[in-house]
């Protein structure tokens, strides 16, 4: 029911009670204002975290063999551990229900030639995975695949650095490079936010474990564990497979060489409480200045109500109902902190915008709220100011006018 | 137009309660013009209070034009006094942000009456106590007199049965007084029926009948003689 000379009502009254108006109004606009920023700044502070460690595989695992420190059951000490394909089928079937990639790794350094220009390259032979676990997007063409794989196909999937020192700005697919004095076909151009990445150079394992010696051997395996894990749990994990790989070869517990596994599971932990405890602080601050506007429009509310009671008195005397007095009151204290509170999440809004490139240098990236967010705090005061202006309005429809009317 | 029989009111102080009013019989026919006299305390506000539907009386029984006024809901009660009063206050009681016609068009307001209409009548009103040319002033714009001719404007723009006058001159000086009772006789000649409450015998004596009230009681009910203000001028 649109009542148009109610609201005639409730405009004249906002408009000719200005210091009211705003009073009321300030207080909104200032706590959704306050709450945007503030928490704005903090998702700043998330965001650089994120941008610090986001772009890394964050569950990865990185296993390398090194040479044996101590003799260990008759073994000498400087033996060389050499991983095998045997290895990686080991792992992945041992802990298929905890791992989600496990990839062997094959590195040989080449140097590559393409019509006069040459440079000195790292040729990692891949899985068709390892895509996913570096992140890697491709610009053009495609990345190893399974049929290579199993083919063992001599083609290339090329870092866009690699692309521009040998083929300057024409085009590279299809084309083929000389590394180690084997020619390759490239068949894709990648991209990665590493920059060293960008200098690598891909091809199937089983292509270099055949070119190079036709043997099993893998320089590397990279595993990634299930995200789903808690990082006490994936360290759980590290420990267990470094000591079981220990014993399969033959390794003594206390070597640190021989076997080097890392991962970022330490370092996330970290990270992990610092980020929970900023999530924290975020909370405490939303609900704190969430708390001080409702503690504020509630106190207007009673002042409004207080100030309004001759007002009332006489509406009421000239024959308004208890209801309409209620209805006048809140209707004009939700419009007040409708349009405050949505004022309010302009400027908090606009704040941000343009203090965003003043900010980057304190570690705040990106400071914003999201809209919702915001429109929820704003609709939280609008419920608490209602509730709030609720309970006087209330008592105020209910005073008698003649003590509403009292000359004092 | 008014019966009340043995009506009883007293207010809680403390422990104790103070008794106002003690069992008050009253009979106002239309047309008739009291004044309800008395000194501070005697109980004058409280009756008038009480026809008025601003308070409640504790027992008694108090029919207003034949509609017996007995446990109302705030809301029936603020459509009777809506429909069947009209208020004068003292201290003229206008909303402050309110113009003039605006103050006059409210009880038309809560009647329901469509804007448009609402505003010729309460135009007509103020042209009626003289004050068309300052429809669009508000009260802290205009004198005590005028601000008394909005309220009695008022008072009549829902053409009530009953006006109901608390010390209408109580904030007022002598001559501005006499020309709002000359306005207030006007309307009796026109056959509305007031009652006031006054503590001012002069004022009292422009009334066609007195109602002296004294502590709770009716000390004294006589028809005057009235005195115009016209006679003064």
């Amino acid at each position: 029911m649109f009542d148009l000379d109610l609201w005639r009502e409730i405009f004249q009254s906002i408009n000719k009670n200005r210091t009211r108006s705003l009073l009321s109004g300030f207080t909104v606009a200032f706590a959704i204002l306050l709450f945007a920023v503030l928490f704005g700044i903090a998702n700043g502070l998330k965001n650089t975290f994120k941008e610090r460690f986001g772009n890394r595989t964050t569950n990865a695992i990185y296993l390398y063999a090194g040479k044996t420190s101590m003799a260990y059951q008759g073994l000498q000490a400087g033996r060389r551990i050499q991983f095998k394909n045997s290895d990686t089928e080991y792992l992945s079937q041992t802990y298929s229900d905890k791992l989600e990639y496990v990839l062997p790794v094959v590195r040989k350094g080449v140097t590559g030639f393409f019509a006069g220009n040459k440079n000195n390259y790292t040729l990692s032979g891949v899985n068709p995975d390892n895509q996913f676990f570096e992140n890697t997007k491709i610009i053009s063409g495609r990345y190893i695949n399974a049929i290579d794989l199993q083919n063992k196909k001599k083609v290339i999937v090329i870092g866009k650095l690699v692309k521009d020192d040998l083929f300057l700005n024409k085009e590279a697919l299809g084309k083929y490079i000389t590394l180690g004095g084997i020619q390759y076909k490239v068949v894709g151009v990648c991209e990665n936010e590493n920059d060293y990445l960008n200098r690598a150079i891909y091809t199937p394992i089983t292509t270099v474990q055949q070119v190079y010696g036709n043997t099993n051997y893998v320089d590397q395996i990279n595993l990634t564990y299930d995200p789903k894990m808690s990082y006490d749990e994936a360290i759980a994990l590290i420990n267990t497979i470094r000591k079981k790989l220990k014993e399969r070869f033959l390794i003594a517990p206390n070597d640190q060489r021989g076997i080097y596994v890392s991962s970022l599971a330490d370092d996330f932990k970290e990270v992990g409480k610092m980020n929970l405890v900023l999530s924290i602080v975020i909370l405490i601050i939303g609900l704190g200045t969430l708390i001080a506007g409702v503690v504020g429009i509630s106190n207007i509310m009673i002042f409004v109500v207080k100030e309004r009671t001759k007002e009332i008195g006489i509406r009421k005397a000239l024959g308004a109902s208890p209801r309409s007095i209620v209805s006048i009151i809140l209707i004009e204290s939700i419009l007040v902190t409708t349009i405050a509170g949505y004022m309010g999440l302009l400027i908090g809004m606009g704040i941000l915008e343009s203090a965003k490139s003043s900010l980057e240098a304190y570690f705040i990236k990106d400071p914003a709220v999201s809209t919702s967010l915001v429109i929820t705090a704003t609709i939280t005061l609008i419920i608490a100011g209602a509730i709030a202006g609720y309970f006087p309005a209330r008592k105020a429809s209910r005073i008698k006018p003649i003590v509403a009317l009292r000359n004092d | 137009m008014l019966e009340i029989h043995q009506l009883h009111k007293s207010y809680p102080i403390g422990d104790s309660s103070l008794h106002v009013l003690k069992g008050i019989d009253l009979t106002v026919e239309p047309g008739e013009m009291v004044a309800i006299m008395g000194s501070s305390g005697s109980g004058k506000s409280t009756l008038l209070n009480i026809i008025g539907m601003l308070d409640e009386a504790d027992s008694g029984e108090y029919i207003l034009d034949g509609l017996p006024i007995k446990d109302l809901t705030e809301k029936k009660a603020a459509v009777y006094r809506n429909k069947f009063l009209g208020f004068i206050f003292q201290s003229f009681n206008l909303i402050n942000y309110k113009n003039a016609l605006e103050n006059v068009a409210l009880p038309l307001y809560y009647q329901g009456m469509k804007r448009k209409e609402r505003q010729e009548l309460a135009m007509f009103h103020l042209e009626k106590v003289g004050l068309a040319d300052w429809a669009q002033h508000l009260p802290k714009e205009l004198s005590g007199g005028q601000n008394q001719r909005v309220a009695i404007a008022r008072a009549l723009a829902a053409n009530p049965k009953l006006l109901l006058a608390d010390e209408p001159t109580g904030a007022l000086d002598t001559k501005t007084s006499y020309e709002i009772m000359e306005f207030i006789q006007q309307l009796n000649d026109e056959g509305k029926t007031i009652l006031m409450v006054t503590h001012e015998e002069d004022i009292a004596n422009m009334c066609k009948r007195i109602v002296r009230l004294r502590d709770g009681v009716i000390m004294e009910d006589k028809k005057v003689e009235q005195v115009r203000v016209s006679a003064y001028v």
